[in-house]
């Protein structure tokens, strides 16, 4: 197709003021927000690692989120690994290196939470594992987690963060969306909550599957939220998006979020909502 | 050729021909009195997406097919068979329309993909794409589809969710297109022959894998084809309706927790 052959993007004739600027200053002191460009320091991001300018939150793995989010939790299938069902060229290797960095064995952290006397069922994606994106590994631990939910009468509270489909598990992969929506609508049937909190970035089929199914769905403050692609939605349509078109905020006018929560606000919230919105009824 | 023998680049090459089966001619082939109803009741009326009611073998049915168009402005309208969320809404609309009146659901999918774009960004596309998938997975009414060409990543499989997936000879059912893959994977869309064969979205391959019920012969000519397609939807309908609605939805979520 067409489509994918051209080099130049309309995102790519925006105009980038000498790129490695950043790069002289060394590494871990500042960081420059992607979102409203102001510099902070390690220790204004704070523990959320969040921009004090404008909330954006900036990509961290499900173990530092971990960190700030619960006060307990133990993890739930930490020893499935991916079959690498197309046997893909490089893939194993690409997977082990993840794993090393991350100290997951897929995408996605999952198990039992608590926040203050708030128990839930708890998932989180990690964008550091490449990309975030929706293995079959990923799959069968959101589907378990939802499943014990539903045995244990509890509530779910998943944090998307996700690329799309995993390219390297093909069809494999795309199964993972109705696995996960299916135990998700049983979850529901079953009279029980479930909150997502769309974080940055959750994209093509996370998005079109568990990301856009919950009862309550939250998100953090600018995070990229959409279902297809910059350069392909600029490519098939030859126009040039506009640059908020698939942040959080757009997204919430257009109905899709119920509302935006920045990170320092996030343990309050969830225990409000498992609180008011349906808790688990077996304590 | 048959399928079996032909490269996955040549099956891919196959689905996307202009001479293929089209959906419309799939349901003026296959049902009898089809009454086309339109609208997603939510402020659009996708024509990528045509759906109606009809009879199938004198059996009341809700139909719903993909629609690629056949003049420019057809093919323009429907963004060459490509669905906005709109059109996904109104498939939903009418399953839970055919779930409720105990209608068999029967699907005709042959899409690239929903639609990149703008507005349909803004429509909620992914959200919509996830709504039927968590939707469909509850309807108490036999869901059959036929992938008729390609079958393209999340919009088609919120048309594909349901009891069975049956696909014709020249077809495929993958993540992404093979040109969009190589061009993630190795940035060169130039590979997309190479990806092909990667990807396992052959039909012989994805029975194998499990992934399909079977796949339906495809001669050249289309009435022909009709005739096996009737034949497969007859046979598959009949065993399906045996099924209490309870044990048709848990066998539906046990086809889908393997994988």
């Amino acid at each position: 197709m067409k489509l994918y052959e051209k080099a130049n993007t309309l995102s790519d004739h925006r105009v980038k003021v000498d790129p490695r600027a950043d790069d002289r200053v060394p590494d871990g002191l500042y960081r420059r927000c992607p979102i409203c460009q102001a510099v902070s320091s390690a220790q204004q991001l704070s523990v959320y690692q969040a921009c004090p300018a404008c909330g954006f939150g900036l990509r961290i793995s499900a173990k530092d989120r971990l960190k700030w989010l619960v006060d307990d939790f133990a993890a739930y299938d930490t020893d499935l690994t991916s079959s690498d069902p197309l046997a893909f060229p490089g893939y194993s290797e690409k997977l082990a290196a993840a794993q090393e960095r991350t100290g997951l064995n897929d995408s996605v952290l999952t198990g039992q939470a608590r926040i203050d006397q708030t128990r839930f069922h708890l998932a989180i994606m990690d964008p550091t594992f490449i990309m975030g994106s929706l293995g079959t590994i990923t799959g069968e631990k959101l589907t378990r987690l939802i499943e014990d939910a539903t045995a244990t009468r509890q509530p779910v509270v998943i944090y998307t963060a996700s690329g799309g489909a995993r390219m390297q598990e093909g069809i494999h992969s795309l199964m993972q969306m109705q696995k996960v929506a299916t135990a998700l609508a049983k979850h529901h049937a079953a009279g029980l909550l479930s909150v997502v909190v769309l974080t940055d970035p959750t994209t093509g089929g996370v998005t079109a599957s568990f990301a856009m199914e919950a009862d309550i769905t939250l998100a953090e403050p600018h995070a990229l939220v959409g279902f297809a692609g910059r350069r392909v939605i600029e490519q098939t349509t030859h126009e040039q998006i506009a640059h908020d078109l698939q942040q959080a905020e757009n997204v919430l006018r257009h109905g899709f979020i119920d509302q935006i929560v920045p990170r320092d606000q996030q343990r309050a919230t969830l225990v409000k909502l498992l609180e008011i919105g349906g808790c688990a009824d077996d304590e | 050729m048959t399928s079996e023998k032909m490269t996955a680049a040549a099956v891919v090459a196959a689905a996307r021909s202009e001479e293929k089966v089209s959906g419309l001619e799939l349901i003026a082939g296959l049902i009898d009195d089809f009454f086309e109803l339109h609208g997603d009741r939510l402020g659009s009326d996708d024509p990528a997406i045509v759906g109606g009611i009809g009879r199938f073998h004198g059996q009341p049915v809700t139909v719903i097919t993909t629609n690629r168009g056949t003049t420019p402005e057809e093919k323009l309208a429907t963004h060459f068979g490509c669905p906005s969320p709109g059109g996904y809404r109104k498939a939903l609309r009418l399953m839970e329309q055919a779930a409720h009146f105990k209608r068999p659901v029967l699907c005709f999918v042959n899409t690239p993909g929903a639609y990149p774009g703008q507005a349909a960004e803004e429509g909620g596309q992914g959200a919509a794409i996830a709504q039927n998938l968590l939707k469909v997975s509850q309807l108490a009414v036999p869901i059959i589809t036929v992938i008729y060409g390609e079958g393209g990543s999340g919009g088609a499989l919120a048309l594909s969710c349901g009891d069975e997936v049956w696909m014709l000879e020249h077809s495929t059912y993958s993540i992404l297109s093979p040109e969009g893959f190589a061009s993630i994977l190795w940035k060169d869309s130039k590979r997309a022959n190479e990806a092909a064969e990667l990807m396992q979205l052959t039909p012989a391959v994805l029975e194998d894998q499990g992934m399909i019920e079977g796949i339906i012969a495809e001669p050249a000519d289309h009435q022909e084809v009709i005739r096996a397609v009737d034949r497969v939807l007859v046979a598959r309908l009949n065993e399906l309706q045996q099924l209490a609605p309870a044990e048709l939805v848990a066998k539906r979520a046990q086809r889908y927790r393997k994988y």
